[in-house]
C-alpha cells in the first residue's frame, strides 16, 4: 500500500460508478481497547461482501481522507483513510493506519467477492 | 498414558505469547504437539511495523508466520480450521466443539492447552476456550485429559486466584523470543520494545518471558 493520491483514487471511483460491486468495510479500535485503557470502549463494525452499486463516489479531505459513495437509497462512507492499493485483481483497497501502523479502518471495493 | 499435547487457540501468535516456552520444552523432550488454530487472524490490526500487509494479503502472510513459529517450537502437527477471525463467538459453538472433539478422539491428548472461557479478553479467545472445554466435558470423567487454561482478564486473579501451575522456561528463553518474532506482522513493534527492555534488564519483561502460568481447569 502507499499513501493516498487523491487523483488516482478518484479516477478509480469514477471507473466504478454504476457497477455491481462487493464492499468490505470495517473499523475497529481493537479487541483490547478497554482492557488496555478502562476509559475506552471497544467499538467496531464490519461488513464483508455486501453487494452494492453507487451513482456518485468521491474522495475528500486534506488527508487523512474521507470516501463517500451515494447509493440508490442511501450512503456509504468511511473516514481516516491514509493508504491505498489497487491489487492484481483490480480491487480498490483503501485503509487508514494509525501512527503505529495499525489498521483502524478498511474500505475496499471489488467486482468479485472478496 | 502416552504424552501428547493438544493446543487449541483462535489466532496465529496466541500460542507464542503465553505458551511457547512450555511447548518448546516439551517438544525437546520428544512430546508430540498438535496445534489447532481456528482462524488465520485475518482481522489483525497490526500489519507490520512499518506495515507491509493489507487486509487481503494478511491471511497468507499469517499462515506462513504460524508455520514458521511451529518450526521454531518443534510443533509438527498444525491444523488450521479456516474460520474467520473475530467471528468465532457468532459461530455455532457446538459445531466447533464437534471439530475439537474429533481431534481429541483421534490423538488422545494427555494435556490440552486453551483459553479460560470468560477470562481471556478477546471474544474469539473466550469462544475458543468454551468450545474446547465443552468438547472435553463430553468425555467420561475418567477419560478427560488435564486442561491448562490461559487467563488474563482484569478480574482473573480476583476470581480465580494466581495460576496454579507455573513453569520456569528460562532455558528456552531464546526459542520463545524467536517464536514471538516469527509472527512478524503482529509482533515487529513488540519485539523491538522487548529487546530494548532486555538490554536494560527490565525485570518485568524478563519475568514475562521466563515464567508461564496456567490455570488447571476444574470440571
Amino acid at each position: 500500500m502507499k499513501t493516498i493520491t487523491v487523483e488516482d483514487v478518484q479516477k478509480k471511483l469514477n471507473e466504478l460508478v454504476n457497477t455491481e460491486l462487493y464492499l468490505h468495510l470495517e473499523t475497529t479500535n481493537g479487541a483490547y481497547a478497554a482492557h488496555n485503557d478502562a476509559t475506552k470502549m471497544n467499538v467496531g463494525a464490519y461488513i464483508r461482501n455486501a453487494l452494492i452499486s453507487f451513482s456518485l463516489g468521491k474522495i475528500t479531505g486534506a488527508g487523512p481522507y474521507r470516501v463517500g459513495l451515494k447509493t440508490s437509497l442511501g450512503w456509504i462512507y468511511a473516514e481516516g483513510l491514509t493508504d491505498y492499493h489497487i491489487d492484481e485483481h483490480d480491487r480498490l483497497l483503501l485503509a487508514g493506519h494509525d501512527t503505529e501502523g495499525r489498521l483502524a479502518v478498511a474500505f475496499q471495493l471489488s467486482k468479485n467477492p472478496f | 498414558m502416552k504424552e501428547h499435547i493438544l493446543v487449541v487457540f483462535p489466532h496465529p501468535d496466541d500460542e507464542a505469547f503465553g505458551t511457547a516456552g512450555y511447548l518448546a520444552k516439551q517438544s525437546r523432550k520428544g512430546v508430540p504437539i498438535t496445534y489447532v488454530c481456528a482462524t488465520l487472524g485475518e482481522m489483525g490490526r497490526n500489519m507490520g511495523k512499518p506495515f507491509f500487509a493489507n487486509r487481503e494479503t494478511l491471511p497468507e502472510i499469517r499462515k506462513k508466520e504460524i508455520q514458521d513459529a511451529c518450526k521454531v517450537m518443534g510443533i509438527n502437527d498444525l491444523r488450521l480450521l479456516g474460520l474467520r477471525d473475530k467471528t468465532l463467538e457468532f459461530e455455532d459453538l457446538d459445531v466447533l466443539a464437534d471439530t475439537i472433539e474429533k481431534v481429541i478422539k483421534e490423538i488422545k491428548p494427555s494435556l490440552i492447552i486453551t483459553f479460560y472461557p470468560g477470562y481471556a479478553v478477546h471474544p474469539d479467545h473466550d469462544a475458543c476456550g468454551e468450545a474446547t472445554i465443552n468438547a472435553v466435558k463430553r468425555l467420561k470423567v475418567d477419560e478427560r485429559p488435564l486442561v491448562y487454561c490461559k487467563a488474563f482478564s482484569k478480574n482473573t486473579v480476583e476470581n480465580l486466584g494466581e495460576p496454579d501451575v507455573v513453569f520456569d522456561v528460562s532455558d528456552v528463553f531464546d526459542v520463545k523470543l524467536e517464536a514471538i518474532a516469527a509472527h512478524k506482522s503482529q509482533t515487529e513493534g513488540l519485539i523491538a520494545n522487548l529487546k530494548k527492555q532486555l538490554q536494560e534488564n527490565n525485570e518485568e519483561a524478563i519475568q514475562w518471558l521466563q515464567e508461564e502460568g496456567y490455570y488447571t481447569y476444574r470440571f
